[in-house]
């Protein structure tokens, strides 16, 4: 520990860099190491612990009270069963669209809301109130819009004579559905990270581009775009995040319906889980953290390195 | 001269055009279904059933709203009140154990850092396992209870909260902590009498942005604190859905109830909301 202990009269060098100790100056530190004990012991009980354990549970057939070790079966059955295998793919397409979606939409988004234009300050409150309305309201709110016969939706589309489909009842339609909705929920937020960008680029770089006779399209293309990469990056990151793990839209639109069309492994964790499968449901975890594990660290990697490169 | 007035009137016209067109399909995409809760839970049974987007030509806001908080042995007020506690414990928990780590985590440089803070990284991304965290609080016996589901809300929103106290600690002189010293001030003291004080605006961010998560968190309660005891709003109004399948205007009402802590919130702490959301970027 000494290594770790410093006078506190001295200063400290910015770059963090130890001043030696010596006996003298010996004291107990300003910053102490049991300031991390309240938040540690929390987090490691119901945090790190359960995630350790999980890499057991997942390779058991587990009811609450025993465990028998059956090896690599959880994993094969939900590999083999078409309904789990599924929720794979329907995870990542749910979590690709969302994020695709957000980055484009709330780019444009911002683009126009931060433009000279009236109105704006409470055109950025309508789009980004969503953000803060709980899933599970959005969700049975639009479950009622997105009626097949009574919804307002397809009321609307008759108007202009268009036959709106089932949106949440057609199982081929039914995930797409659901992500719009996230879509609509989620790209306020999107649409607030790019403004903070936008806002932040110096004038000079437009005028200067003005000044070369550049219009307004490739001001955008040459300016803005490129310099939008770190809120695309925290963009894409965030949704991916929250995509590979949604629930509370999903569950409370259509609980993975119609059939198995719109499960996603979060859902099908809480299925398995209500149904006393334990170790499957564990199982099902195991393959989320994998998957999120193996999208999000090698392009959280990607996307830095490119901007260190710039 | 005459080109820049030429400008300056095409720039006139795309400020109004624009705004316009901005507020029509704003109004169409955001406001109709915040519009369609209001007048949905102000109308009667009957025509709430038609699921019309009208205004309600009867006018029942006080019987839903009397319906909906009686409605199975007020479980509304007990899903508040629950969800009320739920929100303010974890918050102010969350709150001071994060503000202690994030702190001791920017000023002191030891080798447990890159652990530490490979472990706050994690946080943000490992999503929670479920089952074995439900076995971890049967045998410590903070299964069911609200005390455990606090606690379950720290352990998960504590990464992001360590990560906002870490980056603003490092914008407070570390001279401040030297003079606190020579003035003899211990550990405890230097943190919670001169540190603290000094968070406070990212201590209001913090709280806002938690609380909103908190409050609308619908999968932790849904897990760990199970029946109606506990129940908080979000799980009452995903039980209504099933229960009020014919009364729309007593579901939307509880939408509507459910929804206006959010918009006071957004109101009086917008600024605080939208800096801590958008700080995103210490969050990646």
């Amino acid at each position: 520990m000494t290594d770790t202990l410093h006078a506190p009269q001295q200063a400290i060098p910015a770059d963090g860099g130890e001043p030696a100790p010596t006996r003298r100056t010996r004291k107990r530190s300003n910053y102490p190491m049991w300031f991390y004990a309240p938040a540690g012991v929390i987090y490691g009980a119901l945090f790190v612990v359960p995630t350790f354990a999980s890499f057991y549970f997942a390779l058991t057939r587990w009811t609450i009270f025993d465990s028998e070790f059956i090896g690599l079966e959880n994993f094969k059955t939900f590999f083999a069963e078409p309904y789990l295998f599924e929720s794979l793919l329907n995870t990542l397409f749910y979590a690709t669209f969302t994020s695709g979606a957000k980055v484009v939409i709330g780019l444009l988004l911002a683009v126009f809301l931060s433009s000279q234009i009236i109105a704006r300050g409470y055109l950025r409150s309508v789009v980004f109130f969503p953000v803060l309305v709980s899933a599970v309201g959005v969700g049975v709110t639009f479950s009622v819009l997105m009626d097949p016969f009574d919804g307002l939706i397809n009321k609307m589309l008759a108007v202009v004579g268009v036959e709106g489909p089932g949106w949440l009842t057609d199982p081929d339609l039914a995930l797409f559905s659901v992500a719009l909705v996230d879509v609509w929920r989620g790209v306020g937020l999107a649409t607030l990270i790019y403004i903070a960008g936008i806002v932040a680029i110096p004038q000079e770089y437009f005028e200067a581009a003005k000044v070369d006779g550049a219009n307004a399209w490739r001001r955008f293309w040459h300016v803005t775009l490129p310099l939008m990469r770190p809120a695309t990056t925290t963009v894409i990151i965030l949704s991916l995040i929250g995509g590979l793990r949604s629930f509370d839209l999903i569950w409370t639109m259509t609980k993975g319906g119609p059939g198995f069309s719109s499960d996603v492994l979060a859902s099908v964790v809480y299925k398995q889980y209500q149904a006393g499968f334990y170790g499957l449901s564990t199982a099902g975890n195991v393959v989320l953290f994998v998957l999120v594990a193996a999208i999000v660290i090698p392009l959280f990697w990607f996307l830095n390195r490119k901007e260190v490169d710039q | 001269m005459s080109i820049a007035t030429q400008r300056s009137s095409l720039n006139r016209t795309y400020s109004r055009i624009g705004g316009l067109a901005g507020i029509i399909v704003s109004a169409v995409v955001f406001l109709v279904p915040f519009a369609f809760i209001f007048v949905t839970a102000s109308k009667t049974r009957g025509e709430a059933a038609l699921l019309e987007f009208s205004w309600p030509t009867e006018w029942a806001f006080v019987e839903n709203l009397v319906e909906v908080v009686q409605s199975r042995d007020y479980i509304l007020i007990t899903a508040f009140i629950n969800s009320t506690i739920l929100t303010v414990a974890s918050v102010a928990i969350m709150v001071i154990v994060s503000a202690m780590v994030g702190y001791v985590l920017q000023r002191r440089k030891s080798r447990w850092n890159p652990l530490i803070n490979f472990f706050v990284l994690a946080g943000l991304i490992v999503p929670p396992a479920v089952v074995p965290t439900i076995w971890v609080m049967q045998s410590l016996g903070i299964y069911k209870t609200l005390h455990g589901l606090v606690l379950i809300e720290v352990a998960f929103g504590m990464a992001f909260c360590i990560l906002m106290f870490r980056a603003f600690v490092s914008t407070i002189p570390r001279e401040l902590d030297e003079a606190a010293t020579m003035d003899g001030a211990g550990p405890v003291r230097l943190f919670f009498r001169v540190i603290f004080p000094l968070l406070r605006s990212v201590i209001v961010t913090v709280i806002v942005v938690q609380a909103v998560t908190v409050f609308n968190d619908f999968q932790n309660p849904l897990y760990f604190l199970p029946g109606d005891k506990g129940a908080t709003v979000q799980v009452t109004l995903y039980n209504f859905q099933g229960q009020f399948s014919t009364s729309w205007n007593l579901l939307f009402m509880d939408i509507l109830l459910i929804t206006v802590p959010m918009l006071v919130m957004y109101i009086f702490f917008n600024r605080q909301i939208v800096a801590g959301m958008t700080s995103g970027a210490v969050k990646g």
